[in-house]
Parts: C-alpha cells; sequence; structure tokens
C-alpha cells in the first residue's frame, strides 16, 4: 500500500523506512497518553471477549434475596434492584459496548468512506446531493432516528447499531471528503486517468489510502461518540432493552431510583463508560498526533 | 437497615393509632406538591383519563358525590360534595332524586344550580357530536338527567343495577357553569373554572399550577390551606430528592419502595408514609389468535407456572406490588376468600403440583420448547420488574420467554393491531366499582378494548345477570362464576395487584389515602402542621 | 462574493425540505396514534368513540398528501400548527419554554468559554508538559462523561454535601423562575445543569483551542517574531492568538448547535420545563405537529450555523468561493 515517508530523527540510526515494531515502539514512548488509551481499549476487549471465563456469576440471573447490596466479598461491585450482580454485568457490558462501538464505528466508517470519497470524485450533481443529504441527516435529531428504527424493527442490539450508525456516516463522509478533495486535484490522478484506469480502481487504489489518517481519526472518535449515544438512548428508553447487560442500560431507571441509597448501582457502570470512551479518545488523538507531522513535537 | 425497618413501623403506626386525627386543623399555610407526570393534554376533567390532569385540576372543581374524605377506601359508602344528603333510589332502583345545596357560588360570582350539574352530566352521559366523553360507557344504564327544579337533579335509570352509584362518584366529574357550555362545550379544555375549595391563581404550562383560597366554599371552615402549587416532575428521582429537601412536601401518586426506604432511613420521624392496596394490577394477556395460545391447554400451562404468592411477596420489597387478587379488587366485599382464590388456575398454593400440571399440559399440547416474546411497556415501575419475573417464572417449567420492551405509544398500538403473542397490560379503574371494573375482561366482541381477541358467550351471559343483580350476595355468587370462567379457560391471569406507598411531609394532615390515585384529590380537608 | 452567498443560501432550502418530508413520513411509520395514547396510557378502560371524535378533531383521518401540503404550506405562512396533544398553538408551547433552555445554554457557552480558551492556550504552550496532560485528561473526561451522569451524580452530592455540612440537605428548585422575577432563585436552579453541559462543551473547545495554537505556533512567522525578539507574550497574543481564534469560534457556533440535542437528556435530570424535554414529550405522545415544529426548529439552527460558519470561511479564504 502506499508509505508515508517519516522524516528521520536523532533516534533512528540509517532506517529510512522504520520497521513497524520500530515505529510501534516509537509510538509508545512518544505518546504515554496514547499508549495508556490503547491499552485501556485492550483490556475492554479482552474482558468482553472473555466474559464468560472471567464473570463470577450469570449477568442476567435475578436473585430476589440479595437485592441492592453493598460491594462485599460475594459481590464485588455489589448487586442491582433485581439482585443481578454488578461486575458481572459491567463484564458483558464491555462486550455489548464493544459490538456496538466497534460495529457502529466500523460499518458508519466503511459507509462514509465510499460516500465521502465518491461524492469528492464524482463531484457536480452527485457531490451537491449528497451534500444535501448528509446534511438533513446531521441534523436531524438522534431521539426520533432512533425511535423509529426501534419501532419499527423492533429492540435488540443490532437495531440499536443501526439507530447509531445512520448520523455517523454523514460525518465521517464529511471528513474523508474534505481530505479527497484536496487529493483530488493532486496531479498523479489525472495521470491515472489518463491511463485509461477505470474509477473504481483510481478511488480504491489511488484515493482511498490517502485519506486514512483522518478517517481512522474519525473512526476512533467515532466508537466513543457511539457508545455514549448507546447510553443516552437507553437512559431515555429508546436504546438496549432489558434484561441485556449494557453499560447505557443499567444508568437508566433503577440507578437513578437508588442513586442516593445504593449509589453504586449508578457510579460504576458511568465509571466504565467514562473509562471506555477516555481510553479510545486518548489512543484517538495519540494516532492524530502521530500521523499528523504538522503537530509533532520539533 | 432494622433501624429503618423500626421508623418505618413507627411512621405507620401513628397513621394507624390517630385515624382522625386528634388534633384540630390549623388554618393556614402554603403546600407545594409534585404531580409525577408531564403536563396533561386538556384541563377537561370529563374527556381525559390521565391522573395529571387530575391531580392539577380536583382542587378547582366541585363534584354531585364522592367517596368519603375522611375514610375514602370505604368502597361501599359514599359522602355528598353538592347534594345535601345521600337519597335512596325509588322505582325499584330505577330513579334516583339528589337535592342540590343552595347558596354555591362559581369562583366568577354566578350562582350554581341543579341546572349546572344536569348540563354538565348530560355532557358526561350524552355528549353532543364533535364532544368527547372518555368514562360514556360506564353510564349506559343512566336514561334521562333533569333538573325538575333549581335544587334537584333527577337520574332515571333503564335498569337497576349495583354498578351506578360507584360510577356517580367519578373524581372527574367536575361541574361545569351552565352558561359558559351552551356557548362552547371546549371551553373548559383550556380555561378552569369551578366551584371548589380552590381558585386558580396561576397556570404556567409545562410547569405548574397555583391555587388560592375559595373564601366562599360551601363546606365551613374549609380549605384550611391559604393556596398550593402543584410542579410536574415526571421523573422518580427528581421527586424523591425534592422531598429530601424540602422542595415539595409530597407527590399524590405512589413511590416505590426503595423511595420510601430512602426517606424514612434519611429523614426519620420527619416523614409519615400511607399505603393502600391500589385499584390498579397488570394482566397477563394471550392473543388468542396467535398460535398456540388458541390452545387451552398451553394458556393454563402458562398461567399455572407462576408463583405468584412468593413473587409478590419478593417483587414488593422492589416494586410497587403486594396483593395476589382475582380479577376484582382484593379490599372489597366482592373479592373472593384466600380458599375461594387458591382453587383457581394460577393461584394454586403448592407451586411444585401447579409447575408439574403446567409442564404436563404442555406436553400434552406439544409445546414442550415454547418460545415466545412478551410485549411490555418501558416503565420500569413495575411494569419491566414483573415482565422480568414473570420471564424467569416461565423458563421453570422450560417456557423460552423474552421481553420486548417498547414505549407506549408502540405498545398501545400493538395490542389494538393483535400485533402481539403474548402482552403485559396494565389494568387502572378509579372508584372501586367491582361490576363494572369486571366489564374490562368481557369478551373482544362485546369489549373492544380487550386485546385477549377471544370470543365467550358464557362469560357475556354470566355479566349481563351480574350487571342487572341488585341483591348483593347474588351478585357476588356471580362474580365468582364470571372470574371461575376467566381463569379455567385461562383468558388472561390478573398477576399481583399494584401498591400504594405515599410518603410525605409529616407537617401535611388531613389527608388520607385510598386505594385509587384519583381518589380525594379535592385537598379541601388538607392542614399543615407547621 | 455575491453569487457564492446566494448559492449557499439557496442550498439550504432543499435541505429544509428534506428534513421536513423525512420527520413526516418517519413520524407516520412510527406506531402509536396520540388519540390511544391520550385516553388509554393510564390502564382505564375508555370509549372507542372518543378516538374516532379526536381523530376527527385533530385532522388525522385526512390523506397523507393532505397533511404534508397543510405541514409545508405552515411555514410559509407562519402558522405552525397546533399541537396535537394540548391544543395549544405550537408557537406558544415552544416559546414557553425557549427561554428556559435558552438561558441554560447561553450560561453554559459562557462558562465553557471563559475556561476553554484559557486552559487550551496554557496547554498549547506548554506542549507535553504536566500541565498539558492535566487539561488533555480534564478534556477528554469531558467529552467522556455521559452528561446526564454527570447530572445526577451531582444532585446526589450537593444535597450529601451540603447535608454533611448544614444538616439539611439542598436541592436546586424544580420550578423555574424569570431571572427577572428572583435572580437568586433562578440562578440557583439554571448553575448545575449550565455546568454539566457546559463541562463538555468545553472540553471540546478546550481541544480545539489546543489543536489550533499548536497548529498557528508551529508557523513560520511566528518563528520570525521570536528570532525578532519581540517578548514572547505580544507573540502570543497579536499572532498566534487572532489566528487561532478562527477555527475556535466557527467549532463554539456549530457545537452550540449540538448543545440543544444534550439538553433534552439533561432537563430531564433536572426537571427544567425546557425545549428538550417538551421534544421527548412531543415524540412520545406521537404529537405530530409539534414534533415536525421542534424537528425543524432544531434543523433551521443547525444549518444557520453552518451556514454563517460557511459564510465566514468564503469570506477568510478566497479559494474556497471561487471554487
Amino acid at each position: 500500500m502506499s508509505t508515508t515517508v517519516m522524516p528521520v530523527s536523532a533516534d533512528d540510526t540509517l532506517a529510512l523506512r522504520p520497521s513497524v515494531w520500530a515505529r510501534c515502539v516509537r509510538f509508545v514512548r512518544r505518546e504515554p497518553l496514547g499508549t495508556f488509551g490503547l491499552f485501556l481499549v485492550i483490556a475492554m476487549a479482552i474482558v468482553g471477549g472473555l466474559a464468560e471465563v472471567i464473570a463470577p456469576y450469570n449477568p442476567t440471573a435475578n436473585d430476589f434475596s440479595a437485592m441492592t447490596e453493598a460491594p462485599s466479598l460475594t459481590h464485588l461491585l455489589g448487586t442491582d434492584q433485581f439482585g443481578r450482580d454488578l461486575l458481572s454485568r459491567l463484564i458483558y457490558g464491555a462486550r455489548t459496548a464493544l459490538i456496538v462501538g466497534l460495529s457502529s464505528a466500523i460499518v458508519g466508517g466503511a459507509i462514509g468512506l465510499v460516500l465521502g470519497v465518491g461524492s469528492a470524485y464524482f463531484g457536480g450533481r452527485i457531490d451537491l446531493v449528497l451534500q444535501r443529504i448528509f446534511d438533513v441527516v446531521m441534523a436531524f435529531p438522534l431521539i426520533i432516528l432512533a425511535l423509529a428504527v426501534v419501532s419499527i424493527f423492533g429492540t435488540g442490539v443490532q437495531n440499536v447499531i443501526i439507530a447509531i450508525t445512520i448520523p455517523l456516516i454523514p460525518r465521517i463522509a464529511r471528513v474523508v471528503r474534505s481530505s479527497a478533495l484536496a487529493i483530488r486535484e493532486i496531479p498523479y490522478v489525472d495521470a491515472a486517468r489518463a491511463c485509461g484506469f477505470g474509477h473504481w480502481r483510481i478511488i480504491l487504489c489511488h484515493m482511498v489510502p490517502n485519506v486514512m489518517a483522518p478517517f481512522l481519526i474519525m473512526i476512533t472518535a467515532s466508537v466513543g461518540q457511539a457508545i455514549l449515544a448507546e447510553a443516552s438512548l437507553s437512559y431515555l428508553g429508546l436504546g438496549v432493552q432489558e434484561p441485556v447487560p449494557a453499560w447505557g442500560l443499567m444508568l437508566q431507571g433503577g440507578a437513578e431510583e437508588y442513586a442516593s441509597s445504593a449509589p453504586w448501582i449508578a457510579i460504576f457502570p458511568g465509571v466504565a463508560i467514562m473509562l471506555s470512551v477516555l481510553g479510545v479518545n486518548l489512543f484517538g488523538d495519540a494516532l492524530r498526533d502521530t500521523l499528523d507531522p504538522k503537530l509533532r513535537v520539533r | 437497615m432494622r433501624k429503618a425497618l423500626l421508623s418505618a413501623a413507627m411512621a405507620l403506626g401513628l397513621v394507624a393509632a390517630a385515624p382522625a386525627d386528634a388534633q384540630t386543623p390549623k388554618r393556614g399555610g402554603h403546600l407545594t406538591y409534585m404531580i409525577a407526570a408531564d403536563g396533561g393534554p386538556s384541563l377537561d376533567g370529563h374527556r381525559e383519563t390521565t391522573y395529571a390532569v387530575l391531580h392539577a385540576t380536583a382542587p378547582f372543581y366541585s363534584t354531585l358525590i364522592r367517596v368519603k374524605p375522611d375514610e375514602p377506601s370505604n368502597t361501599t359508602e359514599f359522602a355528598c360534595d353538592l347534594c345535601t344528603e345521600f337519597p335512596t333510589p325509588t322505582d325499584n332502583g330505577l330513579t334516583w332524586t339528589f337535592k342540590i345545596r343552595k347558596g354555591v357560588k362559581f369562583h366568577d360570582g354566578s350562582p350554581l344550580t341543579a341546572h349546572d350539574v344536569v348540563a354538565s352530566w348530560q355532557k358526561i352521559v350524552h355528549p353532543p357530536k364533535g364532544v368527547a366523553s372518555a368514562r360514556e360507557a360506564l353510564f349506559v344504564m343512566v336514561d334521562t338527567i333533569t333538573a325538575p327544579d333549581d335544587e334537584t337533579v333527577v337520574f332515571k335509570l333503564k335498569y337497576a343495577t349495583l354498578t351506578f352509584l360507584p360510577a356517580l362518584a367519578d373524581p372527574y366529574a367536575y361541574i361545569y357553569p351552565k352558561h359558559i357550555l351552551d356557548k362552547d362545550m371546549h371551553y373548559f379544555e383550556k380555561n378552569i373554572l369551578g366551584s371548589g375549595p380552590f381558585k386558580l391563581e396561576a397556570y404556567e404550562v409545562g410547569q405548574s399550577v397555583k391555587g388560592v383560597r375559595n373564601p366562599d366554599f360551601y363546606h365551613p371552615g374549609q380549605p384550611y390551606l391559604d393556596g398550593f402549587t402543584a410542579i410536574f416532575a415526571p421523573r422518580q428521582s427528581v421527586r424523591t430528592e425534592a422531598i429530601k429537601a424540602d422542595r415539595a412536601a409530597m407527590e399524590f401518586r405512589s413511590m416505590p419502595p426503595s423511595a420510601r426506604d430512602q426517606l424514612v432511613k434519611e429523614l426519620g420521624d420527619k416523614i409519615t408514609v400511607q399505603e393502600s392496596d391500589w385499584n390498579c394490577g397488570n394482566v397477563v394477556t394471550p392473543n388468542h389468535k396467535k398460535k398456540p395460545f388458541d390452545d387451552v391447554r398451553v394458556r393454563r400451562a402458562l398461567f399455572l407456572a407462576v408463583d405468584q404468592w412468593k413473587g409478590a411477596q419478593a417483587l414488593q420489597k422492589i416494586a410497587v406490588v403486594r396483593t395476589v387478587g382475582s380479577l376484582v379488587y382484593p379490599g372489597s366485599p366482592f373479592a373472593p376468600t384466600k380458599e375461594e382464590l387458591q382453587q383457581q388456575i394460577g393461584y394454586w398454593p403448592d407451586i411444585e403440583k401447579s409447575r408439574a400440571e403446567a409442564r404436563r399440559l404442555l406436553k400434552e399440547a406439544g409445546q414442550e420448547n415454547l418460545t415466545f416474546e412478551l410485549l411490555n411497556r418501558n416503565v420500569d415501575q413495575p411494569y419491566i420488574i414483573v415482565g422480568t419475573w414473570l420471564i424467569d417464572e416461565w423458563s421453570k417449567v422450560g417456557i423460552k420467554a423474552t421481553q420486548k420492551v417498547v414505549p407506549t405509544g408502540p405498545w398501545l398500538d400493538s395490542m389494538r393491531a393483535g400485533d402481539f403473542t403474548v402482552a403485559l397490560e396494565a389494568n387502572c379503574q378509579n372508584v372501586v366499582n367491582p361490576i363494572a371494573d369486571a366489564a374490562r375482561w368481557l369478551p373482544s366482541e362485546v369489549m373492544r378494548e380487550n386485546f385477549a381477541y377471544f370470543s365467550d358467550p358464557v362469560m357475556v351471559d354470566i355479566y349481563n345477570r351480574m350487571l342487572k343483580e341488585t341483591d348483593f350476595t347474588k351478585a357476588r355468587a356471580l362474580m365468582r362464576e364470571y372470574e371461575r370462567r376467566v381463569t379455567d379457560e385461562a383468558h388472561q391471569l390478573m398477576v399481583t395487584w399494584w401498591y400504594r406507598i405515599v410518603p410525605m411531609r409529616s407537617y401535611v394532615k388531613g389527608w388520607k389515602i385510598s386505594p385509587s390515585h384519583y381518589l380525594n384529590q379535592s385537598l379541601a380537608n388538607i392542614w399543615l402542621d407547621k | 462574493m455575491l453569487q457564492y452567498i446566494l448559492k449557499r443560501v439557496l442550498l439550504v432550502i432543499p435541505t429544509l425540505i428534506g428534513a421536513a418530508a423525512l420527520v413526516f413520513l418517519l413520524m407516520r411509520a412510527i406506531p402509536g396514534d396520540v388519540c390511544v395514547i391520550r385516553l388509554g396510557s393510564g390502564g382505564g378502560t375508555f370509549d372507542p368513540k372518543a378516538i374516532a371524535t379526536c381523530h376527527a378533531e385533530l385532522g388525522m383521518d385526512r390523506s397523507m398528501f393532505l397533511q404534508f401540503v397543510d405541514f409545508v404550506w405552515g411555514f410559509f405562512t407562519f402558522d405552525f400548527g397546533t399541537s396535537m396533544w394540548s391544543g395549544k398553538p405550537v408557537i406558544q408551547e415552544i416559546g414557553i419554554r425557549l427561554p428556559v433552555s435558552l438561558e441554560i445554554a447561553f450560561l453554559a457557552t459562557f462558562v465553557a468559554v471563559a475556561i476553554a480558551i484559557p486552559l487550551g492556550t496554557i496547554s498549547a504552550l506548554k506542549q507535553n508538559s504536566w500541565i498539558d496532560y492535566v487539561v488533555r485528561i480534564v478534556a477528554i473526561g469531558g467529552i467522556a462523561t455521559p452528561s446526564f451522569w454527570l447530572g445526577i451524580v451531582s444532585i446526589v452530592l450537593v444535597l450529601d454535601i451540603t447535608k454533611a455540612i448544614t444538616g439539611t440537605p439542598w436541592m436546586p428548585p424544580i420550578d423555574f423562575v424569570p431571572f427577572t422575577q428572583d435572580p437568586l432563585r433562578n440562578l440557583s436552579m439554571v448553575i448545575l445543569p449550565a455546568l454539566t453541559i457546559g463541562y463538555r462543551y468545553s472540553a471540546v473547545s478546550m481541544r480545539m483551542t489546543r489543536s489550533a495554537m499548536l497548529e498557528v505556533l508551529r508557523e513560520d512567522y511566528i518563528r520570525t517574531a521570536r528570532a525578532k525578539g519581540l517578548i514572547h507574550k505580544l507573540i502570543i497574543n497579536r499572532h498566534a492568538l487572532k489566528n487561532a481564534m478562527l477555527p475556535v469560534v466557527t467549532l463554539i457556533g456549530i457545537e452550540f448547535a449540538f448543545l440543544i440535542g444534550g439538553l433534552v437528556v439533561t432537563e430531564q435530570v433536572f426537571n427544567l420545563n425546557g425545549v428538550g424535554r417538551l421534544f421527548v414529550q412531543a415524540v412520545q405522545n406521537k404529537d405530530y405537529t409539534l414534533t415536525q415544529a421542534l424537528v425543524m426548529l432544531t434543523v433551521a439552527i443547525f444549518v444557520i450555523c453552518n451556514l454563517i460558519v460557511d459564510l465566514l470561511y468564503a469570506w477568510l479564504d478566497p479559494r474556497i468561493r471561487y471554487n
């Protein structure tokens, strides 16, 4: 694929094209915050992926004899109003959060990438119409979209993902489009056309790789936004529904009711959301700092 | 925890020990309370069914009769509001003649006469075209309403029935001035003008309603309060915290057990709690038009799997439910005894036997691996909690059910369209009127709003006989027959009647809890001990 | 330039029409009937005739096409219809609640900007120092925290802290009085929600200020100014800050439109009678006219903010104009 030529710094010895490993090491050294963020995300992925192994209890098992218990040795983070173990729900919730976040970001990103680059490449009327559609979708309140999706397609994680992905697409498409617009003017695209390359080959082989940097940054930002969007939707009763363990859902209803008497029900899911979005954003920031040469410290 | 329970017991004990409030009411003071909803649609009680409208407007209006303000949980005796004394019906129960008080004035100074009462009741019972009356169906037995003179109102019925008097005590039956109704039947949707204990001071849309004492009120000495402010507060946490911080004294609908426990623990004797069974409950409604719920064996199995007795005990700690009952309000003399109840499907005392029978029926019907979606409303208290519990119970006989939780609009819509397999509904009535309340269980060809979609002429026949039966003992026996029909055929199951928990600041006195959050809201007998 | 402005303004119209069509269709595709909700959500029985009367009254028995024409025509005549739920004119319903939402929005903006610009600038000047790290973490905290959760936690904290210190728990008032009537009570109600929303707003602005400043500080002319030996402060104030402000100001403008969205959940938590809460109610009640009007309002604000930003950019950067 394409190579981004990196200026040689004092650390490197004679390596004009540092290996991937060397680049990673440099990243870790230069961006401690970003590395910390990446670590958080990886931890979340491991926890969510190994949920069946790690979680001490079944997250949907009601236990009416152990309702709203404070954190103790039997229930490390306490129980909620149905007697369900909070730690187990948080662990399975990590899986739901990652699924929602990554799916929305990746699907939205893929569609946004194609639409953004295509819009920039073809220009003219297609660009004009697509821009207006993006405007409409971006300005449209998320609640109605979510309610429409939930009511028409039913509840369930996949429908929440659909509801969250839709507003993400134009945001990503916009950013990708402005990067792609800059590239379109570069002579080698004209040269490629002169050589007789088809539209799709130019788009996929030449333009897309060059918008990768802002695209990746948008994706990482979108994961965080998707997790937060799920939380807000669940709070309003439009997101994931009981008894699926999801952090946003855990903050609704019972958490508020018990906010003074059993604060752990509200605090731990909120902290989980914060940490995961924090991690994703820290990593995304560091990624941008690395990929955007202008922002590096001289 | 024990300390909290002790305080709760003390708080409840205080209420039980001094039922008639041995102290003399103090005059003066301003009550701030909350309404557990967003502002209702219109202000016209005849037209609306939501308590949000009632809690906001009832203090401004009078009604003909009402529940006894000092004994609102009495389901058989009522008191006069605008009438002078309780009449005995004549003509074999077909004619009811009420004498109206003299000297009652509307807030604009005009006098209230029998003609205003007739005009308002005509609007409720025989609304003209274009005017909606939400409870018109309750009064099909009324033939004519007339005012032979300024102080007499006569109700003539088509048939004598035990359902008339409780229906007449409908708290929404506000008496409006005839001279305004004659000009504009829709006036009261946006305006308030009554003869009640309070006059409207300010109405801030979506936010609050303020009232001030009506100096010309006809019950002597009342209202004790100088005025009140009602603030709309739809979220439970806001309401709990507001009472803690004394931003408001109380909320008249109900609070979940956790809020009560919290408040009692933190405020001790500054909080008083009143509790009562509630004339509301959840109903498991299988759609008879969807296989396999057209098979009575599957329906019976569904109901036999549920352990209501143990469930109610566990659930009452986290949800506003408590009493196990049949389709009749548990506190009414029409309700079955425990023995009578335990013979019905869904109420057997031996749950192992019940579940074994459920499994046997499922096997016989070929439905051992029954899987379905329970349609539920996305309200925590108690819908989602009860739904979650039900799913757990069903899993114990091998039924794999999942909850489909949707907002109110789609929930109602799906049920009306028959677009569901099993739904968890709510059944909420206001005045306890057991025979009239039993009508909602009638088959769908008679009762359009029964979402179980079944046909059962035997039920209809029993009901019609019960409706016209004026002897209490015979009516009760018919009610048992009606009930058995519902549970034997497993049409619908009433699960755990709701339970009203109303914590209030201890300085609020005079208000008594009743089985319904629609009742006793005129605030005329409330006073503040400050 | 004029041609660009005209073209840009004209492009607003298809967006508005698109949004109108979308909200119209979506609302009718979602199951739920305002009349049924009005009469049936209490769980009690009601007369089926009442629903028919209600439908006729609200004009819901007309064809979809007629309803849409009515809706769009309303914009040209500035008649935005009446709420199907309450029967009051939509303008009145929104007008009653707008002051609350606007007051919080402006207070949040003020707080956000007052914090974001100085902190973002310092963070940029001292890149990778501990101050920078602290500011960055605080800023990312603001983006990562769900604002309604922050609201819930803050109310409980205030209650507990006031109880611990004074013995009586304190909570902001739950009913709104205008600033002109009782400024202290008004502010005590508005300050917590403003801070809750403002935190996220200031976080986003802080990050943008930081990155804009960083970019500007790399520019050659800054190096030249430093080489010339001008005093550090002068350089920053006159050259860097001014140039960095453009993207920051445009971001603040665009984020303001999203602020309205954030109000939706926050108003629930703090019991504020604002436009956000009205919106949730309208959607839940299936009140077509009110929801449509509110959505169009949101879209209009968003579109106008974008328009202003685009025009500003075009005015400042001639290359865009002639594209």
